[in-house]
């Protein structure tokens, strides 16, 4: 069981007042808040042991080159990867699926094709797109039922020798929907194709084990898992790491340069060219601790529980349809109200101290199959409560009486 | 009336709410009220992409002046949107060109112009000074 209000005085944000009422913090899924430990953690940072890192041989980059590392092999354990070289640091997921991708270019030839799914955020689809231009490769996409569910044997019948890479998320951001995909990992390996997980959403909410999962690559941000904005982790398999050229060239990524030539540097730093986010890389390793301490097992059970709750009580709404109704959920309820502009809603329970998401999450395809131009998404974390969910849903019936 | 002369009774109009309850319900009443826009306006050419809500504007020159027809999708934005075509409709183009909105602020309603809300009102804006500049260009 965990003590949710030890836990909400760990995070010093959800104190605030919001427009003259106390915060209720719905938008998980688009960044987490922090909690004093990750805070201070980057401060100490600042104050005790700033200097770059790798190639000083003063005492303080040897700490913070020790600090940087030893975050490295936090999350090396988090995630349970074979080797610390396997877990690149990057600045958020869109920058580790860019740099597959990118990487992706020297490999693919004409008519090759990649697999993606309907239930991507953009920045999983956006840079395969480029790829695919850049190439000739043909882009192919997985469609998903009316319960925002990937169409499984649709994705059977994509695959073939032609599919080189298969990328899809862990949870769609959009809707909360967990996809099957140790079931896609093992049917695109069959093929001998290979497979990046987009772990954004799913970090927050569980522990990935990517020995277990034997994905290729999975990308994940920092930001969304109570760490600091700008950090992420790009975890590939080695073999894929040697074999994908680098994809920024600079300092820290090369073992030698001339004019003539230039050799690059081993894994991890062939792919982490200039001086990194060091605060940031040595403070996510605060925030994986943090994370552990409560424990992935707590977090999920107390975070099915305010799934169960939210959808029960949105449900109390008349006119109200939930997007995502498939059984494997993390909790996030994606709604919209008959009749009703979903920003509209989202600007007036604003005004009511609720901070939700709206729009479309950048995630056009699902809007445009459910034909809405939006979703209201109440994204729900391990420091909300019961109580939270019962203003939002009083805020979202005046919200209703407001408009209709 | 001037645009500021507008602008002004607007702020006095709105100064008489109390809370913002009911500005916002002032501001679903225009929305609603807001003379549409002509179907045949309502094309891919004439609509502003907002993140979140899609607005149509459409401009016309009636003499001197120039004549505004909007929509949206959300009904707060078509509100706001009644107070610019209030505001700017009917108007000579150089006098839209050279007219601020900082009234919006007055009344309450900057977080729908702030860049977050994406919501194609500044855009909106934008696209009523552009409107204005052309019939001014074409014009001069």
């Amino acid at each position: 069981m965990l003590d949710i209000q030890k836990i909400r005085a760990d995070f010093p944000i959800l104190t605030q007042k919001v427009n003259g009422k106390p915060l209720v913090y719905f938008d998980n899924g688009a960044t987490s808040q922090k909690p004093q430990i990750v805070i201070d953690a980057e401060v100490k940072y600042y104050q005790e042991i700033n200097a770059n890192i790798h190639r000083g041989v003063h005492t303080l980059s040897q700490l913070a080159t020790d600090a940087y590392e030893i975050s490295r092999g936090k999350v090396k354990d988090h995630i349970n990867a074979k080797f610390a070289h396997e877990v690149l640091f990057t600045s958020g997921t869109t920058f580790g699926i860019n740099l597959v991708a990118n990487g992706f270019a020297s490999i693919l030839k004409p008519g090759d094709e990649v697999i993606v799914s309907s239930l991507e955020h953009h920045s999983n689809i956006v840079p395969w797109q480029m790829l695919c231009e850049k190439t000739g490769a043909i882009l192919k996409v997985i469609p998903i039922n009316e319960n925002g569910e990937l169409i499984i044997e649709a994705f059977d019948a994509l695959l073939s020798e032609k599919t080189k890479i298969v990328t899809v998320n862990h949870i769609s951001n959009a809707l909360g929907i967990i996809n099957p995909i140790k079931y896609i990992i093992d049917k695109a390996h069959a093929v001998g194709a290979a497979v990046l997980i987009d772990g954004a959403q799913a970090v927050p909410h569980l522990k990935p084990d990517v020995q277990e999962l034997d994905c290729d690559f999975y990308a994940f941000s920092g930001h969304k898992m109570c760490g600091p904005t700008g950090t992420g982790i790009l975890y590939g398999k080695e073999e894929w790491l040697n074999k994908l050229p680098p994809y920024q060239g600079g300092g820290e990524m090369i073992k030698e340069v001339t004019f003539e030539k230039t050799t690059y540097a081993d894994l991890p730093h062939k792919f982490e060219a200039g001086t990194p986010n060091i605060a940031g890389g040595i403070v996510l390793g605060t925030a994986v601790d943090y994370l552990n301490n409560i424990g992935f097992e707590n977090i999920q059970h107390y975070e099915n529980e305010l799934l169960e709750y939210a959808t029960k009580r949105l449900l109390e709404i008349e006119g109200l349809k939930i997007y995502g109704t498939g059984k494997n959920k993390a909790s996030v309820v994606s709604f919209n109200i008959d009749g009703i502009h979903p920003y509209d809603i989202g600007s007036i329970i604003d005004k009511l101290g609720i901070a939700v998401r709206t729009g479309h999450h950048c995630a056009q395809p699902i809007m445009n199959f459910f034909c809405i131009p939006g979703t209201i998404r109440a994204s729900f974390s391990f420091y909300n409560t019961k109580e939270e969910i019962d203003q939002m849903v009083e805020a979202v019936k005046k919200a209703q009486t407001m408009l209709s | 009336m001037t645009i500021k002369e507008i602008q002004n009774e607007i702020i006095d109009e709105f100064s008489m709410f109390d809370d913002w309850v009911q500005r916002y319900e002032y501001i679903i009443e225009l929305g609603k009220s807001l003379p549409l826009i002509e179907e045949k306006y309502k094309t891919d050419e004439n609509l502003i992409k907002g993140c979140q809500s899609k607005v149509w504007l459409h401009g016309e020159e009636n003499s001197d002046k120039i004549v505004f027809t909007a929509d949206s999708d959300a009904i707060l934005t078509k509100g706001i949107i009644a107070i610019l075509i209030r505001t700017f409709s009917n108007q000579k183009a150089a006098d839209i060109i050279n007219a601020d909105t900082d009234f919006i602020d007055e009344i309450g309603l900057k977080e729908h112009l702030s860049a977050t809300r994406a919501n194609g009102l500044v855009s909106m804006i934008k696209n009523i000074k552009m409107y204005a500049l052309a019939f001014n260009a074409k014009n001069n």
